[in-house]
């Protein structure tokens, strides 16, 4: 018998993937659509309405579109200031090593930095408070808050979006710009029809990827409040201890959520890709 | 153009505004706790915490094992995919790409409930499966830098030719991949290893859902119990997060720049 050789470089990749991948979740995606008795159902999908699993969603969903694009704008920002702002070298240098680091600044010890500068005794909120009088607590601001969980996501934001942006800038020719200065473009122009175009898809798929980061990520929202901000990933982490939904398929069904959100941002990331690209052609 | 100069300037301010002031807000409170003078007194209790010894060495250990095990699982792959399969990148890239997408809290929530102690595979029976799986699942969060960085290695040296050559010269399989093709790409893998390690060494949703002594849990046991500690803990693995990426820096600087026959 002649074994398959074809395939053993790839065959340890493909049964770990599959193992350790791709069967536990079509595990729970299955287990989201039968009932105990293992019988096909879409209760549990119909259970997910409850006012509290709702409202968890909606927390979740609004804390990573609002820190994914706030980070992607200041990343696109950063990345633009010092690639084409005419600073010094060393300051593009400095900053893409300090966004390598910072992008994997996250979890548990973001929480802990933030809680050390704008917590009730944080340096900020006291310096805020002692020179400027600026109560920000007595304004309502808080760090276990969704501005606060917001504020501390874009820490590791604007970092991602700078270490992936910068590339694409980079591929942005210094010729493209003469050229469109020679045909007469205004600045405006310029942006407009070449700039942008160009950077597009590579934005945009980042910020999905910046979405899909905050929209999974646990720790440095379960440090920074424990259990008092009800956010999707929370609200599974406390079920796959505890059950506290008391419905195991229940627990399915949110995971099954959470993998149809991240997976839908995709779907609209491939979407306008192609669209954007046909439109380049 | 001088505008343009000025608002760079100002956009650059503000980010290290926003980046820094929470750097400095974490040192100067980690080193108040002694009343009344700054003092390294919350550094002295975390690192002296026997704890803290366990279980950063223990996640070190899962660190190690997760670099093995990556190494063994994308090295042939992705060589295997540029000498003979290329078709299927695509498929594979898809996948190694996974898991920015599938949060890391669903992949462990599959695991408990697919690899629990009535099911065929038993992993979470014993204290050993439990560890394995642990590192099965850091694996593969680390999967997509990881292929990343082998496959722009590979990229860079003639996958065929080197093969050729060491078939020709009466080389097996295993002969191959580890004294030609490895040391080859070891600067790209050792990138990629220091960056699983930075992901992995403070990780806390797989540790603590299958309740590992790991530094995660840790950290978070800490943060919710004590007041100076968490701060000093931050700036360490601050420390530790900015040693991994310079050492990926100094290894660029040795990596072959110049890509040969593209394959």
């Amino acid at each position: 018998m002649r074994l398959p050789t074809q395939w053993f470089g790839v065959a340890p990749f493909f049964i770990f993937a599959i193992m350790f991948l791709i069967l536990p979740t079509l595990y729970l995606m299955l287990g989201a659509f039968q009932n105990d008795a293992g019988e096909f159902t879409f209760e549990n999908i119909a259970a997910l309405a409850q006012p509290s699993i709702v409202a968890a969603y909606w927390i979740s969903i609004k804390v990573s579109l609002a820190s994914s694009l706030i980070g992607a704008f200041a990343g696109l920002a950063i990345a633009i200031a010092i690639v084409r702002g005419g600073l010094p070298e060393w300051i593009r240098s400095a900053t893409l090593t300090f966004s390598g680091v910072a992008s994997n600044f996250a979890g548990v010890p973001l929480a802990f930095a933030f809680i050390a500068t704008l917590g009730r005794l944080g340096l900020a909120t006291v310096i805020l408070n002692t020179f400027f009088g600026l109560n920000i607590y007595a304004h309502g601001f808080n760090i276990l808050s969704f501005w606060g969980l917001t504020l501390t996501y874009v820490y590791f934001q604007i970092p991602l979006m700078v270490v992936i942006i910068v590339p694409a800038i980079d591929g942005l020719k210094k010729e493209w710009g003469e050229a469109a200065a020679t045909l007469g473009a205004t600045m405006a122009q310029y942006w407009r029809m070449v700039v942008i175009p160009v950077i597009w898809p590579s934005f945009l798929g980042t910020v999905i990827l910046l979405f899909a980061n905050a929209f999974g990520a646990i720790a440095t929202a379960y440090a920074l409040t424990g259990s008092s901000l009800n956010i999707v990933p929370i609200l599974l982490y406390a079920q796959i201890r505890g059950d506290v939904l008391h419905n195991a398929h229940l627990g399915y069904a949110i995971a099954f959520g959470m993998i149809f959100i991240t997976g839908l941002a995709n779907v609209f990331y491939i979407w306008f890709r192609t669209r954007s690209e046909r439109w380049l052609k | 153009m001088k505008s343009g100069k000025f608002w760079a300037w100002v956009v650059f301010a503000l980010g290290a505004a926003y980046f820094f002031i929470p750097l400095i807000a974490t040192v100067e409170f980690s080193m108040r706790m002694r009343r009344g003078a700054y003092s390294f007194d919350a550094y002295k209790v975390v690192l002296g915490d026997p704890r803290f010894q366990a279980t950063f060495g223990y996640s070190v250990l899962a660190a190690v094992f997760t670099i093995i095990l990556g190494v063994l699982i994308v090295v042939p792959a992705a060589y295997w995919i540029r000498l003979r399969l290329p078709q299927l990148r695509p498929l594979v890239e898809f996948i190694t790409l996974l898991p920015l997408v599938i949060p890391a809290i669903v992949i462990v929530f599959g695991y408990i409930r697919m690899y629990g102690s009535n099911s065929p595979l038993p992993f979470l029976a014993s204290d050993t499966g439990t560890n394995a799986l642990l590192v099965i699942g850091y694996a593969t969060l680390s999967l997509p830098y990881m292929y990343r960085a082998v496959d722009t290695g590979l990229r860079t040296i003639d996958v065929r030719t080197l093969t050729e050559a060491a078939q020709i010269l009466g080389a097996g399989w295993s002969t191959i991949i580890t004294r030609v093709i490895l040391p080859n790409v070891l600067i790209a893998v050792l990138s990629g290893a220091f960056l699983t390690f930075a992901i992995v060494i403070g990780e806390f949703t797989m540790a603590s859902l299958l309740n590992r002594p790991a530094f995660g849990p840790y950290l978070q046991n800490i943060g919710a119990n004590r007041a100076y500690e968490p701060a000093a803990l931050a700036i360490i693995a601050f420390a530790i997060t900015w040693g991994c990426m310079s050492l990926i820096q100094i290894l660029s600087r040795f990596a072959p720049r110049s890509a040969n026959r593209p394959n």
